[in-house]
């Protein structure tokens, strides 16, 4: 009897490992194929310069990425992380070039305006009870209106506090900050997912919510968390973009959730909840940026570089259910 | 067996509709198994949710270790050592064991916000080890059998230090050698002294693992005797020993009458077993058995609702291919769903468009131009010759009883012209009066030469309405029945006639020759 418990055990373990690794070597495996790819078709790709743009690309989108895997896992959805991204930029130009206050505050207002956007929607989502999909697509629409309001619908520049353009467009070894800050920020969330309490219950909750609320956990009030902590991080992105365009541009950000999400869910994060990594999802995000610069270089138009950017996030969960039905 | 652990006198508890609890009773004895049995909606559940906090009762007192307390919620019995482990479990798949054992009170370090996973991966290794089962910590449940998540559960359960565990219907989804292990598990609980209440359908297996024996019936307490001191017999007489209101029929179908649906050796995984019978023309066909037996997995298999291993299916002596509920419709079988709010009708929309939902197309003009005057007049035929109250045609069936939407459903697959028609639990959530005009229009129906297979728990049901009866245990027929053979006490046997239980039987009986 003992002895087959044990086979069995290892053969649990056997097939745990087949199932958690294939979706990310697959993503992974494609990154490597792709850029292969690209390289050989024009030798523009492989560049330097182009590798360090193709990075810069991503920062952006890869740190918005990593907030929306977070609440992807809740099985929940932020809709307003593009919008909401702009929103924060919009206020550290406000605190920075209209209030002339100094950058470091700009930078902790903007992040704190991200924060406050992601409690708003973690709170009208756990305790009033409505549809993530619904709180944040309200959010999303009220945050854009918000950007256009206080902005007057026209850029705010940086022009009086020269150093803001360093926070993301400084380097180190020609590494761009936002670069930095970006993998800072991967491996942070990663800790705080796999190593902390906020981690295992944003898991939990995502995996049955109710066996959660029946274990005495405050579901709702880590919830807020969560949402708060992908504010946060959308307020960040927001001033890595004010900073790399060395303007805020409040027209901006629309359609950033969709690239966000779609990052998460190439990396292996299920929308249904429970299943994530922040390694998938960078990997994710990188995948969307060599398409779309490849796609560039090759001189494909734009118009075409959606539908191929498109396609390959539905093959992506396609493939993720074939997966599993194995 | 030690002092008395927990003392529950007079327990009172009514929902709407229903008086779930009368005067209950029960009393649990530390380092004993007490089996809590009783026939579906007996109120065995009920009263162990009472005891676990997840229902709070009208009137009644509990004591736990001689002091009067009053149980307001799960955590407060927790707190007091009373665990429950339900029927469907609560686990996070996605977890590991260990997290999910330590759910909620993790061990921490570091600000307070850290995990400490070596610890609660080592303590679960111990709380494992306790139980002597051989589990990594770190495998994520989602990657375990059902019998694993049971005893994941148990060892939570432990890490509780619970001196009352309940456990609703442990084995109703183990293999054979699951179960042994189960019970090595509990035999080593109850010797530590706690008090166990196992509330099993399985007759047989009580005697392998429980001391006691508590009967329930309708609500009330029946009996409570030493496990050795009684006979399956008895027990199923104490289950069962109801009068019986309704008179049974006492007449077979007619004979002559042709083979309309016949079904040869359905297989699906666990689920259906080897099951063959036929169905004629005009006839009731009661399907009996205790729930899981498999009955509703039949009829959906025969429906096309979920895929078959293998088996045929022959109508009117025709073998047809049925692998979705569109062909079985076109077949003219017609199934009505136990949950019929949720599979049988659209509750939000009209009367009219309820009777005539299945059959659009033979009301369909040029792209799918509705005639309406042809959909009000077959749908208000439909409630004459059914006799459904409504105020009118475009009432929202919501707000209709549930008699009269049960009768709506069976309209809708008349007229789909279905002459086969599959009932499962017809007169589950009726009340009374409803349910004795369901029974006459079933009996018009296969008056009318419609054939009908008639799923139901409530004995009494299938006695009164079934021409033949078929019983069914854990996937397989076990027996079947004219309407002039048929008692409760005969079908319970069947009912509670397990494979294991045969072979044991034959096993025992070889050792003895």
């Amino acid at each position: 009897m003992q002895n087959k418990v044990t086979c069995s055990s290892v053969i649990q373990k056997k097939t745990l490992l087949q199932s958690d690794t294939t979706q990310k070597l697959l993503a992974f495996g494609s990154l490597i194929i792709m850029f292969i790819v690209f390289s050989l078709a024009s030798p523009n790709f492989a560049k330097f310069d182009n590798i360090v743009g193709i990075l810069l690309a991503t920062a952006v989108n890869g740190v918005l990425a990593v907030g929306v895997t977070l609440v992807i896992i809740t099985s929940g959805i932020d809709l307003s992380i593009g919008t909401g991204m702009t929103f924060a930029s919009v206020m550290t130009g406000v605190f920075i070039t209209y209030c002339k206050l100094p950058i470091i505050i700009g930078v902790l207002g903007g992040i704190a305006a991200g924060a406050l956007c992601g409690f708003i929607n973690g709170t009208i989502i756990s305790r009033m009870k409505i549809p993530p999909f619904i709180a944040t697509l309200g959010m999303m629409m009220a945050t854009k209106g918000m950007s256009l309001v206080i902005s007057g619908a026209k850029p705010i520049y940086f022009t009086d506090a020269p150093a803001f353009n360093k926070i993301a467009m400084g380097s180190i070894a020609s590494i761009p900050n936002a670069v930095l800050i970006f993998f800072g920020v991967a491996i942070v969330v990663n800790f705080i997912l796999t190593r902390t309490v906020l981690g295992r219950y944003t898991f939990a909750m995502g995996s049955n919510e109710e066996a959660a609320r029946l274990s005495g956990i405050n579901v709702a009030g880590w919830k807020i968390a969560v949402y708060t902590m992908c504010g946060i991080l959308f307020g960040l992105a927001g001033v890595l973009m004010a900073s790399r365009l060395n303007s805020a541009q409040p027209a901006l950000g629309q359609g950033y959730e969709m690239d966000a999400i779609a990052a998460a869910v190439i990396g292996g994060t299920s929308l249904s909840g429970g299943e994530g990594t922040i390694l998938g999802t960078v990997i994710g995000a990188f995948i969307m940026s060599v398409l779309t610069n490849g796609l560039r270089i090759l001189s494909v138009p734009q118009e075409w570089q959606m539908v191929v950017t498109g396609s390959i996030v539905v093959l992506a969960v396609y493939m993720d259910i074939l997966r599993r039905k194995k | 067996m030690g002092d008395i652990l927990v003392k529950m006198e007079g327990i009172e508890k009514s929902f709407p509709g229903v008086h779930a609890l009368n005067q209950a009773r029960f009393e649990l004895r530390a380092g004993e198994v007490h089996a809590l049995v009783g026939e579906n909606g007996a109120g065995k559940s009920t009263l162990m949710k009472v005891l676990a906090g997840i229902y709070s009762k009208d009137s009644g007192h509990i004591f736990y270790k001689d002091k009067e307390v009053e149980i307001t919620s799960p955590r407060a019995a927790r707190d007091m050592g009373i665990s429950i482990i339900h029927q469907e479990l609560n686990l996070m798949p996605h977890l590991t064991v260990a997290q999910n054992i330590f759910i909620g009170r993790e061990p921490r370090k570091g600000l307070n916000f850290i995990l400490n996973e070596n610890q609660i991966n080592e303590k679960t290794k111990e709380l494992l080890d306790m139980i002597h089962l051989d589990l990594d910590p770190q495998t994520k449940v989602a990657n375990l059998t059902v019998a694993k998540h049971q005893m994941v559960e148990i060892a939570k359960v432990l890490s509780f230090s619970s001196e009352v565990l309940i456990m609703d219907e442990p084995t109703s989804a183990l293999a054979e050698s699951e179960i042994e292990e189960l019970f090595r598990i509990i035999r080593q609980l109850r010797d530590k002294g706690v008090g166990i209440v196992y509330i099993s359908h399985r007759l047989e297996e009580l005697k392998q693992i429980a001391d006691r024996i508590t009967v329930m019936r309708d609500g009330c307490y029946i009996d409570t005797a030493d496990i050795n001191s009684v006979t399956k017999d008895q027990i199923i007489s104490m289950m069962v020993g109801r009068e019986i209101y309704e008179t049974a029929r006492h007449e077979a179908a007619n004979k002559s009458n042709e083979i309309i649906l016949e079904v040869k050796n359905l297989n699906r995984g666990r689920a259906i077993k080897n099951v063959s019978f036929y169905l004629r023309k005009g006839e009731i066909l009661g399907f009996a058995g205790l729930m899981g037996a498999g009955r509703t997995e039949v009829a959906r298999a025969i429906f096309g609702a979920d895929p078959v291993d293998s088996g045929e299916i022959f109508i009117k002596g025709k073998k047809v291919t049925i692998k979705s509920p569109k062909d079985a419709v076109k077949y003219g079988i017609g199934y009505l769903s136990e949950d019929r709010k949720r599979y049988g009708l659209i509750l939000g929309m009209d009367v009219e468009t309820n009777i005539v939902l299945a059959a659009y197309e033979k009301f369909q003009g040029v792209l799918g131009y509705i005639k309406q005057n042809k959909t009000r007049k077959k749908a208000k035929s439909c409630i004459d010759e059914l006799k459904i109250r409504t105020p009118s045609l475009q009432q929202k069936v919501k707000y209709l009883s549930g008699g009269n939407q049960q009768k709506i459903v069976i309209g809708k697959w008349l007229t789909r012209n279905c002459d086969i028609l599959i009932f499962d639990e017809p007169t589950r959530g009726i009340d009374v009066g409803a349910k004795s005009e369901i029974y006459k229009l079933l009996n018009d129906l296969a008056q009318s030469g419609k054939s009908i297979i008639m799923i139901s728990s409530e004995l009494p049901e299938i006695l009164r309405m079934s021409h033949r009866v078929i019983i069914m245990c854990e996937g397989r027929i076990t027996g079947e029945l004219d309407a002039k053979d048929a008692t409760q006490e005969r079908i319970m046997q069947y009912a509670t006639k397990r494979e294991n239980a045969i072979n044991t039987e034959i096993g025992g009986l070889e050792y003895a020759k």
